[in-house]
């Protein structure tokens, strides 16, 4: 029993690290079923394992890639960057971190695009930028591209990558990024255009609490944490265990705030077809 | 890993900072907090005549850390929406400590639309640690709730008068603030996350709230010279938990200033001057 437990154990072990650093190594251990996945066989399946489903995270860059038409996207408001109002502790060292990671000014990508031919608004959150939280660019820059969608009369798409909600270290001006925003969304749907809010993992906080839960659709991908508290706060107040599946989009769905749970590799047709069907 | 750090705190209990030394901004996070500071309700009787309660979002239930009703202003008639802390523990309870469930917003959301429809201003008291954190509050959709009030109050045809009287928690307190004019009594707070939370995050320990109270910058002031609210009402000198009808009245006075010349605003302009009060909000470089 000892001999081939050990041994076991080890590999387990090493492999959990590189499971860490996906997409880096050569294999990678499913976080979602444990088993042991070539990474470009993962790459390949829009970062879904392929034995269970599990939706590994994406960048925005990445997101675009699998989400917007090749050859039409047209990149906004790239010049806007942080300031730090509040004069925040180490903030701008998490910014440039956020920078260095993602190889994007802030924690946002915002355009003009088609989506399975449709044309459309695009803004996508970053995870990897100190958690897709919300200051005062992301707020400006989703506005923009709500009120671009507007002038252009077409749809506006967000996909939220978002466990950060608002950003801490911008103070009340992230905060009032949420009214910004949903403000402009307002305008939007006032204006009779579409807004699909695509919501992944995760999805928490001020960004739920705002553009997330506003959508003429919210789709989700599958097994996505998306609340407006955290489940360790939660646990904390109500002093109880959580039961399983709480906060997933399944869980979503169940409860009414999800039209549709969309695997990735639907995801840009189905985009496609709310959109061409909302056409004003 | 709480364990590790009790000497050092326990050595800072025996050498308790002088009160004088204590920050302003934590200064302002107790007196906030203090437990005998007017609440929505104590404001709501002391400023109003003809004060109504009515109940529930016609969905789910009656959130009692909500309370919503009509009343008058001197001659004029108002929507009040206000968050509710409670006093002792059995109130507090009732109140859920002033955090409100996704039905709380619901409700606030139901007679601000009405406030629209009889073309009656709406007068907002924040005061409230956060939403409620909770199964039931995500099971109900508190994100939803939220999110939803800030769309639709960005678009209310009528004046909307918001007042933090105590705490202004995050997106808790945002949900009922999205207004024409927003106020803050003297020694209230309004903050995107608390100064315990932030503590936690930044430092790992809680005990640093001093501090983190301090880089939050969640005073009336600093609101104020970041354009994020309009005025800072006066409270009688060492808080307004020392004279409650003083608290009233200077709010009341404000109130009364603040809401004129909103009445006289066309229901188009109240909703574009709300609209781009928001817009202009956020600090940022374009390079």
């Amino acid at each position: 029993m000892v001999w081939y437990k050990n041994p076991k154990k080890g590999i387990t072990k090493t492999l959990g690290k590189k499971q860490v650093r996906v997409p880096e190594g050569l294999y990678a251990k499913c976080k979602g079923c444990s088993a042991i996945l070539y990474n470009k066989e993962l790459d390949k399946n829009y970062k879904v394992c392929p034995k269970c489903g599990y939706h590994y995270q994406l960048s925005s860059l990445e997101r675009l890639y699998l989400t917007v038409d090749s050859g039409t996207f047209e990149e906004f408001d790239e010049q806007l960057v942080p300031k730090n109002p509040l004069n925040f502790p180490e903030y701008e060292e998490k910014v440039k971190k956020g920078q260095e990671k993602t190889k994007m000014p802030e924690a946002v990508v915002t355009g003009l695009g088609k989506i399975h031919g449709q044309p459309a608004s695009v803004a996508i959150t970053d995870f990897q930028f100190m958690g897709g939280s919300m200051g005062s660019v992301v707020g400006e820059k989703i506005t923009r591209a709500i009120e671009r969608a507007i002038e252009k009369k077409i749809g506006m798409v967000i996909v939220s990558a978002s466990g950060g909600g608002a950003r801490m270290q911008e103070g009340i001006y992230s905060l009032m990024q949420m009214a910004k925003i949903s403000a402009a969304l307002g305008r939007l749907d006032e204006a009779g255009l579409p807004y699909i809010s695509v919501l992944t993992d995760p999805t928490a906080g001020g960004v739920a609490a705002s553009f997330g839960m506003l959508g003429d659709v919210n789709l989700a991908e599958p097994g996505a944490m998306i609340g407006f508290a955290g489940p360790r706060v939660i646990e904390q107040t109500i002093r109880q265990k959580l039961p399983k599946g709480f906060q997933r989009s399944e869980f979503l769905v169940d409860h009414g705030f999800v039209d549709a749970i969309v695997p990735r590799s639907f995801m840009k047709e189905t985009l496609g077809k709310y959109l061409k069907f909302f056409k004003p | 890993m709480k364990n590790s750090k009790t000497t050092a705190h326990h050595s800072a209990k025996k050498a308790p900072k002088p009160e004088s030394s204590a920050s302003l901004a934590w200064k302002r996070v107790q007196l906030a907090r203090h437990p005998q500071r007017p609440f929505a309700l104590d404001y709501i009787e002391k400023i109003f005549t003809g004060f109504t309660e009515i109940h529930g979002d016609r969905a789910f239930g009656d959130d009692h850390a909500t309370i919503t009703g009509f009343a008058y202003l001197d001659e004029q008639p108002v929507v009040v929406v206000a968050q509710q802390k409670g006093r002792d523990t059995k109130e507090n309870i009732k109140r859920n400590f002033g955090m409100p469930h996704p039905e709380g917003y619901r409700k606030a959301m139901r007679v601000m639309k009405m406030a629209e429809k009889f073309k009656k201003p709406v007068i907002a008291f924040i005061d409230t640690p956060g939403a409620y954190p909770g199964l039931g509050a995500e099971e109900r959709g508190q994100a939803e709730a939220i999110a939803r009030n800030l769309l639709e109050m960005a678009k209310l045809r009528t004046p909307v008068i918001a007042v933090v009287i105590g705490e202004g928690g995050s997106g808790g307190a945002l949900g009922i603030g999205v207004a024409n004019k927003v106020l803050m009594m003297e020694n209230s707070i309004y903050s995107v996350i608390s100064p315990e939370g932030c503590a936690a995050i930044l430092w790992n320990d809680r005990e640093m709230i001093q501090q983190a109270s301090d880089v939050l910058r969640l005073t009336a002031e600093d609101l104020l010279s970041f354009k994020i609210i309009d005025e800072i009402v006066p409270e009688p000198e060492g808080g307004a938990h020392l004279d409650h009808d003083r608290a009233a009245q200077n709010l009341k006075k404000a109130l009364e200033k603040t809401l004129k010349p909103l009445l006289a605003l066309s229901p188009t302009a109240l909703e574009a001057q709300r609209y781009e009060k928001f817009r202009a909000m956020g600090v940022f470089q374009e390079k």
